[in-house]
């Protein structure tokens, strides 16, 4: 397994990035802030207004280093890419595999898997650590209803029904997402998915690990040769990159949900830390957003062991492995694509 | 790996001076400035061997040396910061 790089999150307004041999430098109203050689770094991203030399550029794009802009809040702009490398034969195989209903379902089935699976420990943990302030029924409930969905993903061969199953499992698990969260009840509510605007702190917050976690998944895609556009869960559409959505189920739970719920719960972001626009629109300030990156790039360094590759590896590593074991099932080294489960 | 390379490279004649720069140069592009003249490199084996023999190509050894510091993967513990100019931490989260 390669090592783990470090990521760069550029926040400064009005910052930038230029290349100096072969370091990154960070400029901030003309004095230098930061110095890092590109060889310690997987991906660069940027957030605003922040200007990157074209150099810098080119040579993160030979490097492998993932380039992506994001807007102050968080959405995905854009990213620079190099020439396509990895191997093409893997590519037209998981293009094969993507015009093909019945493979794609067989994959579809395993990414949504690993999304009930995980949901479910979440509700679980959620139940063992404050079953007793939370409304237990409930959450006892959706955890047996997420063990059936499970169970009858098993029998399901049809994309359209492992869709519906998706789409089940995903309403009852976040109609007890609410009880999750303990305390500051007040400023933190859930009452249901919402985004584009995400019009709630919940939301807010989630919206925004979303947009980490998908950067992490497209980077993990491209490393090992596959297309992250052409999906099997989710459908292609221009600009979709489908297959890091895919990848992406089985990670929600465990990587992005259960860090914004420990965001909350342990008090780490305000209410304050959030302006609401005009429009209902809720966004963060500077310091929360710092604070979230933090926390994540903090939860990526932790270690844990996989269950299938029975190895340990960085929780941020999983998103690689998870990539690589895929890149293996579609070459036929193995019978199955084994899902993320966490424990 | 952590390693900590230092050098004295000897600026009594303008080759003395480009050597400097070039040494300078190849620290950089591996690793963090922590004092004048001593890097802290954070490397994979294949990088450091690459770092290596770049220095020693440059420098001249009737004149500079240079000093390796081998502080592996656990090299926190081997590190105490006193005072100003405190390092970034390169495997900490990068936050600007």
């Amino acid at each position: 397994m390669r090592k783990m790089l470090n990521t760069l999150y550029v926040t400064t307004q009005g910052a930038y990035l230029h290349k100096e041999g072969e370091t990154v430098v960070v400029q901030v109203d003309k004095e230098n802030k930061l110095r890092l050689p590109v060889i310690t770094l997987s991906s660069i991203v940027c957030f605003g207004n922040v200007l990157c030399s074209p150099f810098l550029l080119g040579h993160c794009a030979e490097n492998d280093v993932a380039v992506s802009f994001m807007t102050e809040y968080g959405r995905f702009l854009a990213r620079v890419q190099g020439p396509v490398s990895g191997n093409v034969l893997l590519r037209r195989e998981q293009y094969r595999r993507a015009d093909c209903d019945r493979s794609s379902a067989e994959l579809a089935r395993m990414f949504v898997l690993g999304k009930v699976a995980n949901a479910r420990t979440i509700l679980q943990r959620g139940l063992r650590d404050h079953g007793a302030k939370a409304p237990a029924e409930g959450l006892d409930q959706a955890c047996r209803q997420l063990a059936h969905y499970s169970k009858r993903l098993l029998q399901e061969d049809d994309l359209e029904s492992i869709r519906g199953v998706e789409g089940r499992t995903a309403r009852d698990y976040f109609d007890q997402f609410d009880s999750l969260i303990v305390t500051r009840k007040q400023d933190f509510v859930f009452s249901g998915r919402n985004r584009r605007p995400p019009r709630d702190r919940v939301n807010c917050l989630l919206s925004f690990v979303y947009a980490l976690l998908y950067h992490d998944t497209r980077s993990a895609l491209e490393t090992v040769g596959l297309d992250p556009a052409v999906g099997f869960l989710h459908r292609d559409r221009p600009g979709r990159l489908s297959l890091a959505l895919d990848l992406m189920e089985e990670f929600r739970p465990f990587l992005a949900d259960r860090l914004v719920l420990s965001l909350i719960n342990l008090g780490q972001v305000k209410n304050k830390g959030f302006e609401v626009t005009a429009s209902g629109a809720v966004r963060m300030d500077d310091e929360t957003r710092k604070t979230v990156l933090v926390a994540y790039q903090k939860r990526k360094q932790e270690e844990i062991e996989h269950p299938f590759l029975q190895e340990k590896i960085p929780v941020g590593m999983l998103v690689f492995a998870q990539a690589q074991l895929l890149s293996r099932y579609l070459r036929s080294d193995l019978d199955a694509y084994p899902p993320f489960l966490w424990r | 790996m952590m390693v900590l390379v230092s050098y004295d490279v000897s600026t009594l004649d303008r080759a003395g001076a480009r050597r400097l720069r070039r040494v300078a140069k190849v620290c950089q592009n591996h690793g963090q400035r922590v004092q004048y003249s001593v890097f802290e490199c954070l490397v994979d084996p294949a990088q450091w061997t690459q770092m290596r023999q770049q220095l020693i190509e440059i420098i001249d050894d009737e004149q500079d040396s240079l000093r390796f510091y081998f502080l592996g993967a656990n090299w926190r513990k081997r590190v105490e910061h006193v005072g100003a100019k405190e390092a970034i931490d390169m495997e900490g989260p990068l936050i600007l």
